[in-house]
């Protein structure tokens, strides 16, 4: 095949430098040209005659989407040419290792390390699924890891993005995937599922845990369709060292049917982040593949098989929000709690798929400071880890929706924003001022620091009518 | 920036409420795909208002509801038939000269106007799957083909390679529509809906950043309904109007 790059050295203003890389679908050069701040590289498709029409398909499917994507987990656009004319596409050249050259390097991962990179990851999938868009080619490759841990997702030319015509429906089905990471409703032509994108997650955890390939490399329709009645050999067989909660994770977003997957990145992100808060069930425990009997079964079942067309995908998580609710455990017996309790019994009613977050921030503690009255050392974490879970019963909450957290903080204000912001919370659930804070003017109680500063929504809980808070007079 | 309004139906209030907000978006040009009557009870209010666009440079093709007014031979539902009867007695002589005299079908620059199918326009063919959207854009030979007659907005596109896709767009996201690829749109109808949705619809297109924006306005469709049944016209005209379908 002759080469098609065109021969000139500069497109709209943009000088071609060296030449990264040269592959099925196309080229990427770096490029220098209107100042942006930061490095910039040049896709261009391979065109003309005798190129598969399907590189040229999802050149233009990441043109359309990419420069409509905002947030730090994407490299960033700066530029696309008329398709008509002289298709490119230049976008920050994001400073990092992808997945895959770290894999490549080292092999297996430690836990820890699989969890901090893994949340990473999540947290760059519920933002793009937060923009109605779906990578759906999310593998090794595609992700860069910044120095400073957060993760880059790279090369949209699969992806799906809800408010935009589908340019690869029907075009061109699984065969472009990555076949050890494509989801089983993929293999269905199901392309507007995000729950797809934390299957592919789940592989790629699977791999980083264990050097190992969860349905290995098909090559084949068949062979890819294996996954949808065969079982993967847990994580632990392949390496006992992995602890149980990391199997939990890994196994639940590889399940073959998505309603039993985590139902939003946000959830797997806060998992892999809090290890000693994920419920463990039978899948932690997995220390052998499913009988030959029930694999058959779900053979028999999985020929069926069709997958229901679905909403927006940020409709879609929004069906799985993550509440936080701050609880004042310093005054448990405030005539507020139960209005607190009760809003957020609300607010729960509303989904299914919640996940509550309570949290306690306590004032952190001096040295010495105090002490058990039967002389032993007085336990704070403990104690208000106890009224926590003392709140919280009334709700009646499954243990697995559920989180506790005692945080010590100067600044319980800027420690909750912190919180919520990490946990990529959705609702915050706050009382209004407390007794302590009656002396202070709003602008200064703990309620106003943080629907100031929030990222989300906060709901804040004010009892009615409440002698002197309302400004009426007693 | 071209706003595309059709199937207007008579619904002054709709129209208003469309124009004003292709205005405010900063539309510089009007193009009307045809039925500007039937359904609704402001037939001269609606002609007289896109005949006073027309003599200042906008375009205007024919729909089948306009053609059944000089046509008694056609076929329509009863309450449709029943519309045009009535509208009939109400339409200006100078009205129905004014539709009369519209073309089936416009082509400007890379662009083909036409109220339903350009496969044959008289036939008013119905495009509503990606087969008689190929048919259409093909038949039409523009790069953008824009029409109505179907009333729910819909975006067909065809490939170089001839495949073709289609997408149900969202009120006010911009969709990339480059030259690169032939486009269909239909626009979707300002006075009368057929998804449970109320809201009037109408699209704008940006001949410069080739791009399309498929809008849905709110707009008074008590008052709509109210002259519907005060004009006498069938009740599921005027419900049809205040439940969108």
């Amino acid at each position: 095949m002759p080469e098609q790059t065109p021969s000139l050295k500069q497109i709209d203003g943009f000088v071609l430098g060296e030449r990264i890389h040269s592959g099925a679908m196309g080229y990427i050069h770096r490029v220098s040209g209107p100042e942006t701040g930061f490095p910039m590289i040049m896709k261009l498709p391979r065109v003309g005659a005798g190129e598969a029409g399907e590189g040229l398909l999802a050149f233009e499917t990441e043109a359309m989407i990419l420069p409509v994507l905002k947030g730090p987990y994407i490299a960033r656009f700066v530029a696309a040419g008329d398709l008509a004319r002289v298709p490119y596409l230049v976008i920050e050249w994001v400073e990092g290792r992808s997945l895959q050259y770290l894999l490549d390097q080292r092999g297996r991962f430690a836990a820890e390390e699989v969890a901090r990179t893994g949340a990473a990851i999540a947290d760059a999938l519920h933002s793009l699924h937060r923009q109605d868009t779906i990578h759906l080619d999310l593998k090794p490759d595609n992700v860069i890891l910044r120095p400073d841990g957060t993760a880059v997702l790279i090369d949209f030319g699969l992806a799906h993005h809800a408010r935009f015509p589908d340019l690869l429906a029907e075009e061109m089905r699984f065969a472009s995937g990555s076949t050890p990471y494509i989801s089983p409703e993929q293999l269905y032509d199901t392309r507007s599922d995000p729950r797809s994108d934390l299957f592919a997650l789940g592989v790629i955890l699977y791999e980083m845990a264990t050097a190992q390939l969860p349905f290995g490399v098909p090559e084949t329709l068949s062979g890819m369709r294996n996954r949808l009645w065969l079982d993967p050999v847990p994580p632990r067989v392949h390496h006992a060292g992995i602890p149980g909660w990391l199997q939990e994770v890994i196994l639940r977003c590889i399940e073959v049917r998505a309603q039993y997957r985590y139902q939003s990145a946000a959830h797997v992100a806060f998992d892999l982040r809090h290890p000693d808060q994920v419920r463990l069930t039978v899948r932690a425990a997995k220390s052998d593949k499913a009988g030959v009997l029930a694999q058959l079964k779900r053979w028999w079942l999985a020929r069926g098989e069709r997958i229901a067309p679905l909403s927006l995908p940020n409709v879609r998580i929004g069906t799985a929000p993550v509440i936080m609710v701050a609880v004042d455990t310093t005054h448990p017996d405030d005539e507020r709690q139960p209005a607190i309790r009760r809003a957020t019994a609300q607010v729960l009613s509303l989904s299914a798929e919640f996940r509550l977050i309570c949290v306690a921030v306590i004032r952190a503690e001096l040295p010495g400071e105090a002490a058990g009255e039967s002389g032993t050392p007085y336990d704070a974490h403990l104690d208000h880890r106890v009224r926590l879970r003392n709140w919280v019963d009334p709700l009646k909450m499954p243990s697995n929706r559920l989180s506790l957290h005692v945080i010590e903080a100067a600044s319980p204000a800027s420690m909750l924003l912190e919180f919520a912001r990490r946990n990529n919370v959705d609702l915050i659930i706050i009382g209004a001022p407390g007794p302590a804070q009656q002396a202070l003017a709003w602008w200064r109680s703990v309620a106003s620091g943080v629907t100031a500063g929030a990222h989300c929504s906060v709901h804040v809980v004010r009892v009615a009518g409440r002698q002197g808070e309302d400004g009426t007079p007693p | 920036m071209i706003a595309l309004l059709s199937d207007i139906h008579a619904n002054l209030e709709a129209l208003n409420a469309c124009l004003a907000h292709a205005r405010a978006q900063g539309a510089t040009r009007y193009v009307f795909l045809g039925d500007f009557i039937g359904y609704g009870a402001d037939p001269q209010g609606v002609v007289d208002l896109i005949a006073d666009h027309v003599a200042r440079g906008a375009v205007a093709v024919q729909g089948n509801h306009d053609a059944a007014l000089e046509n008694r031979a056609g076929r329509m539902n009863d309450a449709a038939q029943q519309a045009i009867d009535w509208t009939r007695g109400v339409l200006s002589e100078g009205g129905r000269s004014f539709l009369r005299s519209l073309p089936l079908c416009v082509h400007e620059d890379q662009m083909c106007f036409v109220h339903a199918s350009a496969i044959r326009p008289e036939r008013w063919v119905y495009v509503d799957d990606k087969t008689a959207a190929y048919e259409s854009i093909h038949a039409g030979g523009a790069i953008y083909t824009f029409s109505g007659h179907v009333h729910d907005q819909m975006l067909y596109s065809l490939s170089a390679v001839g495949k073709m896709t289609s997408f149900r767009p969202l009120s006010g996201n911009v969709v990339p529509a480059g030259s690169h690829r032939q486009w269909l749109a239909i626009v979707g109808a300002v006075g009368q809906q057929r998804d449970n949705n109320p809201a009037a619809g109408y699209t704008l297109f940006d001949p410069v950043r080739k791009d399309i924006v498929f809008f849905r306005v709110p707009y008074d469709t008590e008052a709509a309904a109210r002259k519907i049944r005060a004009a006498g016209l069938p009740e599921s005209l005027a419900l049809q109007i205040e439940q969108g379908g």
